[in-house]
């Protein structure tokens, strides 16, 4: 048996996601006495493949296939389900992302395991095998039960955290079949922003709304963004009026992040927004309305004009790292 | 071109969340029931294709696994103006079980794209298209955020970290799709609201399928700590909790 995880890459670096992903399946491994295995599509270096070791995977199969270039559901599902046959793997754990509901929900199915989507925390108990997951856009929890021998899990970013636990860690070519009936989609042309931190690994966000006024007040936000090493981010109205691209809107029809600390600049905290958010660790908000709902998820509040407070705290962001 | 389109019944996004009988069941009272905010889109795309190009799509069918209580729901997407409606007569309470009936529907009558919302607001599974597809053994494409159909092929783009993607897919296929797909949701007009009583809504019973899951208890997120205000003429004081206090910057 063991615990077998779905990384991620970008560029053939793992994403920040996916170091989690291994640390909370080694979590869940301690707990029923196994191993954790890691499952790596695409050309990665050796470097960053053994990095996993670092989270506790004893072992990483390393598929490399042209046919592999882009994510095809289909294929890559048969790709994880023959990692699962191989590794006799019991539980396996996905990001809550674009690609890993994508594959889990598939995998779900060829391999008739339960699925919890959305996994806040490790199981709370193994049997019945019980997951703590997000529903009503993160505005509560729910139990669920798999009740299936082998399960599947998708863990919401951040929730867990990165733990480390060196291991030795062997890294294995793995060489999967392709069908080529299971490559009915063809990707034809990719559009990467570039220059940009990617909005669900980063850290920090500064996120702006309708308070900023317009697109041509956006600078300070960028400005903030770039001192701090943030991403950018924005209220639905704001990427509905075309003041900030679509990629940018968080919410609960948009994306959902859980960066450690976000700034709300000029953002009231319709509860619609509050659901893409309310999974950051600390929530910082500027808005002049006191009785903004932004406040009620805030740690730190500033009641006051956003456009007024921003320079002040960029002049007082760039004295602390001055010091 | 015949589209099938999933919509599930839903609480309206901005319902206060509360649970009954010992924090096993939501609470419905009082609730206002809207169709899933993803699926509503995905309904407005299908209706604009069908507008820009007459001809081109001759149907639209939604479906929604729920019992008798989610019809108000599914009538007002026939008046946002889909062609008929499907209700599969069984409570929805487990991905895999609903994704088994709709796909049971698939199979009796052929569609060239089947489109779901990306996740429900209410359980947030997030595996409906993806368990459709595998079931019929169809092409999916997951985050979709642009559809068209150019010359009779179908034009997509979809989300990835950080950018887009262009695919090209066989039909029929799945698509899931994300925000972005339509500006706003449809708003059904007077006569859409009247001619929705004529349209065909037919109810089925559920076929035998497995429950994978079961939700056993909810629980509301602890109560935040309030919220530290902070003096809009001290700002630097802001920045000091952050970096002494909070240590995040």
């Amino acid at each position: 048996m063991s615990v077998l995880v779905y990384t991620e890459n970008w560029d053939g670096k793992f994403k920040k996601v996916t170091f989690e992903l291994v640390s909370y399946a080694q979590e869940i491994a301690k707990k029923l006495g196994t191993s954790v295995v890691a499952l790596s599509i695409g050309n990665v270096n050796d470097e960053q493949l053994k990095a996993l070791g670092n989270y506790g995977a004893t072992k990483v199969l390393n598929v490399q296939d042209d046919k592999l270039k882009w994510l095809n559901n289909q294929a890559y599902t048969s790709v994880v389900a023959q990692a699962v046959a191989k590794e006799n793997a019991n539980v396996i754990i996905f990001a809550h992302n674009n690609s890993g509901k994508a594959i889990a929900s598939r995998l779900s199915v060829r391999l008739k395991a339960g699925l919890a989507t959305g996994a806040t925390a490790v199981p709370s108990s193994f049997d019945p095998f019980t997951v703590t997951k997000k529903v009503f856009t993160s505005k509560a929890l729910g139990n669920i039960v798999i009740k299936t021998p082998v399960r599947i899990i998708t863990l919401l970013q951040n929730a867990f955290g990165l733990i480390e636990s060196k291991v030795e860690v062997a890294v294995e070519a793995f060489q999967p079949e392709v069908k080529d009936s299971e490559l009915k989609t063809v990707v034809k042309e990719v559009n990467k922003i570039t220059g940009k931190i990617l909005l669900t690994d980063a850290e920090i966000v500064v996120s702006g709304g309708r308070g900023m006024k317009g697109p041509e007040n956006w600078g300070p936000i960028e400005e903030l963004a770039a001192l701090l090493g943030a991403g950018t981010a924005c209220s639905r109205p704001v990427s509905d009026e075309g003041w900030r691209p679509h990629d940018e809107h968080t919410g609960q029809t948009g994306k959902v992040i859980a960066p450690n600390l976000y700034f709300a600049c000029g953002i009231s905290g319709a509860i619609q927004h509050l659901g893409g958010i309310s999974g950051s660790k600390c929530i910082v908000a500027i808005n002049k309305d006191p009785d903004a709902p932004i406040f009620e998820a805030a740690d730190y509040g500033i009641v006051g004009d956003v456009l007024k407070v921003l320079p002040e705290l960029i002049a007082a962001v760039k004295e602390l790292k001055a010091q | 071109m015949k589209i099938l389109i999933c919509i599930s019944n839903v609480p309206d996004t901005t319902t206060k969340i509360k649970f009954v009988n010992n924090n096993t069941a939501f609470d419905i009272a009082g609730v206002q029931w809207i169709i899933n905010p993803w699926d509503e889109l995905a309904l407005t795309r299908a209706l604009e294709i069908k507008d820009a190009q007459p001809g081109i799509i001759e149907n639209i069918t939604v479906v929604n696994v729920g019992l008798i209580d989610s019809e108000p729901t599914i009538r007002k997407a026939l008046a946002i103006g889909a062609d008929a409606a499907i209700r599969i007569n069984a409570e929805p309470k487990d991905t895999f079980f609903v994704a088994s009936q709709i796909a049971e529907v698939v199979r009796k009558e052929s569609f060239d794209i089947v489109i779901c919302g990306i996740e429900s607001s209410d359980y947030n599974g997030a595996a409906l298209g993806g368990m459709l597809s595998e079931m019929l053994d169809l092409p999916s494409v997951s985050a979709v955020s642009h559809l068209d159909v150019v010359n009779g092929a179908v034009e997509l783009k979809r989300e990835i970290d950080g950018g887009q993607e262009t695919v090209a897919t066989q039909l029929p296929f799945i698509a899931i799709i994300q925000k972005g797909i339509a500006k706003d949701a449809r708003i059904p007009s007077m006569r859409g609201i009247m001619t929705a009583k004529s349209k065909p809504l037919t109810a089925v019973e559920p076929i035998a399928a497995d429950l994978l899951t079961e939700f056993v208890g909810f629980d509301l997120p602890k109560p935040k700590a309030a919220c530290k205000k902070i003096d809009p003429d001290n700002v630097r004081e802001l920045v000091n909790l952050l970096h002494n206090e909070a240590k995040l910057i």
